[in-house]
Formats: C-alpha cells, sequence, structure tokens
C-alpha cells in the first residue's frame, strides 16, 4: 500500500494510499482524484489517462512500451515526462512517487 | 444480392448468407439481430460476395479494440471505409495514413481542437445555437433534422473555421462530395463534379488564409494552424492543406448532425431517461455520451490485413478488408451493460466506440462533446420536450448512420 501524491493541473494535490497491484490510473480513479478520464478502462487505445511522472521515478516505472509511446505522440501537451497511467502498475517500490496531471485529456 | 426481396431471417438464415454491407439493414434499422447473432455465433465473421468485394467483419467490442491498436497488422491504408477508392485527388489524409507519416501530419493539427482552445470557441457556439432554438416555430410540426441539425451543424463549421456566414452552405456541400462517390457509400457525386468542388474548397481556403494572416485573437481553425509553428506554412502543401481541410469539415459534419438528431429520438423512446433529464440537468455531459455511444454515427471503420495471420481462430490472408463494426461494438453485452437501453447516468458513459481506439482514434473527440453539451444545455432551458410526431427516415449508406428526416413539435417550459 504505497502513499502516493497526486497533484492536479491547477495545483491541488492528493495524498492516496494506493493499491499495490492494480494500475495508477485505476488507484486514482478509485480516490476520486479529478483529471484523468480513462475512457478505453485500460487498454491503453484512448490516451484520456495521461500523467507526468518525475524522471527520477522512470527506473522504478520502467519506460513506455511501442503502443504507449504511439498514443503519447498523439498529445498536444506531451513532455519528457509522458506516461499513461494504465501502463504503471502500482507497487511498494513506488512509496512517495509524485505524479502531475495535464491541464486536459482529450 | 437482391436488393428487391426482402430480409433474410436473422436466426435461419445461414451464417455464411449473412450479408452485412446490405444498406437495408440500416436503411430500415434492422441490423440489431443480424449483429446479435454474430456476436454469438460468428464473431469474426466472412462475406464472400459483397458489391465491395469479400470482407471480414469484427463485431465484438474487445476484438475491435485489438484489430484498432495492431495498426502494424491491420493498416489504414489505402482507405478507411469499405468501399475502395479510385482516387486521381492525392489527398494528404491522415486517418488514411500508418505511421510514421500519420503521427507527423495528425501532429501538425491536433492541438487545435485541444479542450484549451475549445473554451475560446464555446461562446460563439453558444450564441449560434441560442439564435437557432429561439427561432424554432412553437406549436407546428416542422423537420428537426432541417431545421436544427443541418442548420446548425453548417454554422457551427462556419463558427468553427470563420468562414464567411452567408456562404456557408459550400462548406456542407464539399463534406458531402468529398465522402459522396459511388464505390464508398453509394452516394451519386460524379467524379467531374468532385474534382470541381475540391479545387473550389482549396481555392477558397486558401484566399482565406492569406487575408487572415496575421489577424490577433482569433480562435478560428485557420488562425490556430497558423499560429502553430507546424502549420503555419501549410498552403505551401496544398494536398496536405486540402487534407486536413477535408478531415476537419466531414468529421465534424455527418457525425455532429446524426447525433443531434439521435439524441432526440432516443430521448423519446426513452421517456423516463427525459424525466431524469429534466429533473436534473447535471446528466446533460453524460447523456450526451451516452447519445454518441447509442447513435454511433459512423458505423465501421475498415483495416486492410499487412500479412497472413490467425486472429481469434480464423486465417486471414494479406490484403484482406477487415471491417470494424463500431455499431455492432457498441452493442455488446460482455463490454457494456444493457446495452440495448439508452441509459443516460451510466458509471462510465464514455465508454463507448464510437470515437474509435488507439492512434486513430477520433481527434475532434472533445469538440463534439463540446457542441452536444451546449446545444442540449440551450434545449433544456427552452423546451419542456422536443417531442417526435412521426418516423424518421433514415439514409441509405452501410458507413454513415443518420437521418434525413424527422418530424417533430416543440414545447416551450
Amino acid at each position: 500500500m504505497p502513499t502516493l501524491t497526486v497533484i492536479e493541473y491547477h495545483g491541488r494535490s492528493h495524498t492516496i494510499e494506493a493499491e499495490s497491484g492494480k494500475s495508477l490510473m485505476q488507484n486514482v480513479l478509485d480516490n476520486g482524484v479529478p483529471g484523468i478520464d480513462a475512457d478505453c478502462g485500460g487498454a491503453c487505445a484512448c490516451g484520456t489517462c495521461h500523467c507526468f511522472v518525475e524522471q527520477a521515478w522512470r527506473d522504478v516505472t520502467g519506460e513506455p512500451d511501442a503502443m504507449e509511446e504511439a498514443m503519447l505522440g498523439m498529445r498536444p501537451d506531451r513532455t519528457g515526462q509522458s506516461r499513461l497511467s494504465c501502463q504503471i502498475r502500482v507497487s511498494d517500490s513506488l512509496e512517495g512517487m509524485v505524479i502531475r496531471l495535464p491541464e486536459f485529456q482529450m | 444480392m437482391n436488393q428487391a426481396a426482402a430480409l433474410p431471417d436473422p436466426e435461419c438464415v445461414s451464417l455464411d448468407a449473412i450479408a452485412i454491407s446490405d444498406t437495408r439493414l440500416y436503411q430500415q434499422d434492422a441490423w440489431r439481430p443480424f449483429f446479435e447473432r454474430l456476436r454469438r455465433e460468428d464473431p469474426v465473421h466472412y462475406q464472400a460476395e459483397s458489391p465491395f468485394g469479400p470482407f471480414w467483419s469484427i463485431t465484438r467490442f474487445d476484438d475491435i479494440v485489438a484489430v484498432e491498436t495492431n495498426f502494424r497488422d491491420f493498416s489504414s491504408e489505402p482507405t478507411i471505409v469499405i468501399g475502395d477508392l479510385a482516387d486521381d485527388i492525392p489527398f494528404e489524409m491522415f486517418i488514411a495514413m500508418d505511421p510514421p507519416r500519420h503521427d507527423e501530419q495528425r501532429r501538425a493539427v491536433q492541438s487545435v481542437v485541444a479542450p484549451k482552445n475549445l473554451a475560446e470557441m464555446e461562446g460563439l457556439i453558444r450564441g449560434r445555437v441560442v439564435e437557432i432554438l429561439d427561432r424554432l416555430p412553437v406549436g407546428e410540426t416542422f423537420d428537426w433534422v432541417e431545421s436544427v441539425a443541418i442548420n446548425l451543424t453548417t454554422q457551427m463549421l462556419a463558427t468553427l473555421f470563420d468562414f464567411p456566414f452567408e456562404e456557408r452552405s459550400k462548406l456542407t456541400y464539399w463534406s458531402d462530395i468529398a465522402a459522396g462517390s459511388p464505390e464508398i457509400a453509394g452516394g451519386d457525386v460524379s467524379h467531374e463534379e468532385r474534382l470541381a468542388g475540391l479545387t473550389e474548397c482549396l481555392e477558397t481556403f486558401t484566399r482565406i488564409w492569406h487575408e487572415r494572416r496575421g489577424r490577433e485573437e482569433s480562435f478560428d481553425l485557420i488562425s490556430l494552424l497558423q499560429r502553430d509553428p507546424s502549420t503555419a506554412d501549410l498552403p505551401e502543401r496544398p494536398m496536405e492543406f486540402l487534407g486536413n481541410l477535408c478531415l476537419l469539415i466531414v468529421g465534424g459534419n455527418d457525425t455532429t448532425r446524426n447525433s443531434i438528431t439521435g439524441g432526440v429520438l432516443a430521448l423519446n423512446q426513452h421517456p423516463g431517461e427525459y424525466d431524469k433529464l429534466r429533473a436534473d440537468p447535471r446528466l446533460i455531459p453524460s447523456m450526451v455520451s451516452e447519445t454518441i455511444r447509442w447513435q454511433t454515427p459512423l458505423m465501421h471503420m475498415r483495416r486492410t490485413a499487412t500479412r497472413d495471420l490467425e486472429f481469434q481462430g480464423r486465417q486471414i490472408k494479406q490484403g484482406d478488408k477487415v471491417v470494424m463494426w463500431y455499431l455492432s461494438g457498441n452493442r455488446d453485452e460482455s463490454a457494456i451493460e444493457r446495452p440495448e437501453e439508452f441509459i443516460i447516468d451510466r458509471p462510465n458513459p464514455r465508454h463507448h466506440i464510437s470515437f474509435g481506439f488507439g492512434i486513430h482514434r477520433c481527434m475532434g473527440n472533445r469538440l463534439a462533446e463540446m457542441q452536444l453539451r451546449v446545444l442540449w444545455e440551450e434545449i433544456m432551458q427552452r423546451f419542456d420536450r422536443v417531442e417526435v410526431v412521426g418516423e424518421p427516415e433514415r439514409i441509405k449508406s452501410n458507413f454513415v448512420r443518420g437521418y434525413s428526416s424527422l418530424p417533430v413539435r416543440v414545447h416551450p417550459r
């Protein structure tokens, strides 16, 4: 049950007790934090669970695969920190991770 | 295929004989039991003979997602509808391209319809909506398709492009001819007419582009394209310019138009849901998503297999057409609870397949949702009920699920 910090675009911060084994996307939704749409339900197929993960955590979360890369490529607000939260599996090793949400999902 | 004969019995006809491309299924609104049987007994179905040649039908939600996210095995080239189009206008249209060209061209224009820009357009769109609704003839029967759906979609297109308002019917005309060839959707636009029309479209927009250059604080699509570094020189690549214009015009025309009419029809067929909406207009955003699912304004998208492969136990050959039936995926009970019902407060109303999934997912999805939301906000303020008083007439196509007329009366609050 790692503790994560989710920061909305306009700065509101949420501390959530995440459930290991579930995706980051599902954890954010389950905790009622606004800013993730997740239209496709976690199939890496819509791009509406976009979030930003700091480089320091990339060793733990891993890098996006080819399909996630392709979906991220459609985001006009994509940065080097962009990830789809449905593709990150939460585990205890993410304790303390900070996730930022984008201005919009599309 | 004998078009004059009656449709076969969907439960008795042999699976091989189910002809899912037959436009009568859609014009007569008779498609439900045919797709239901295919989802149950033959979810990846082969139709050996059709006016469009042989093709595979993918009918289950999860299988559609699987095909759509596998762009290496299932290509969007040369085209994305059942019929092949012999085309001598070398459109650069990224909807019918694979990566990496698709990615470059889409990236150049997608920020134009990002929700950030949409907020700036909302006021303009609301103004048009109000004008149209305030002029509706209260107490008379009129055609919702003509008076509201077509009128409003045309005005919205003109507003989005800041196109000369009195010439706005040209936009609808160009949209109709761009996708109106007989080979693709059974239309009757001649080759010469199409070429002349699209040439005029390109010339008109090139002129508008040059006249508009340097105008500040404008949030129309042309100004946004001009301000974005990757598209600031778009007219220097005329076929890419024309391709993107047509995609924006066609993409925002039939789809929104038929969802506007579909919403009225759905609420009339489900009066309990209409009551819910009247009691709580905050349901409008989820009702809009449910309408887009329920209507499924584009019934299919097509891919072409790039190699011999096995999919769900069927042998698909390189070059085979693979048609993903969004209409069926949106009625798949294994993905959507009580799919035949129109339920405006579903827990996850955006979990539908009308926008497609994967890298070709509809770029204008948030724009479409915004337009429909604004329309319904204004309808609910004015009218207790938009009452359907006769049968809808449906268009002949296996691609666009649309209406040519719907008689209604409006009852003010």
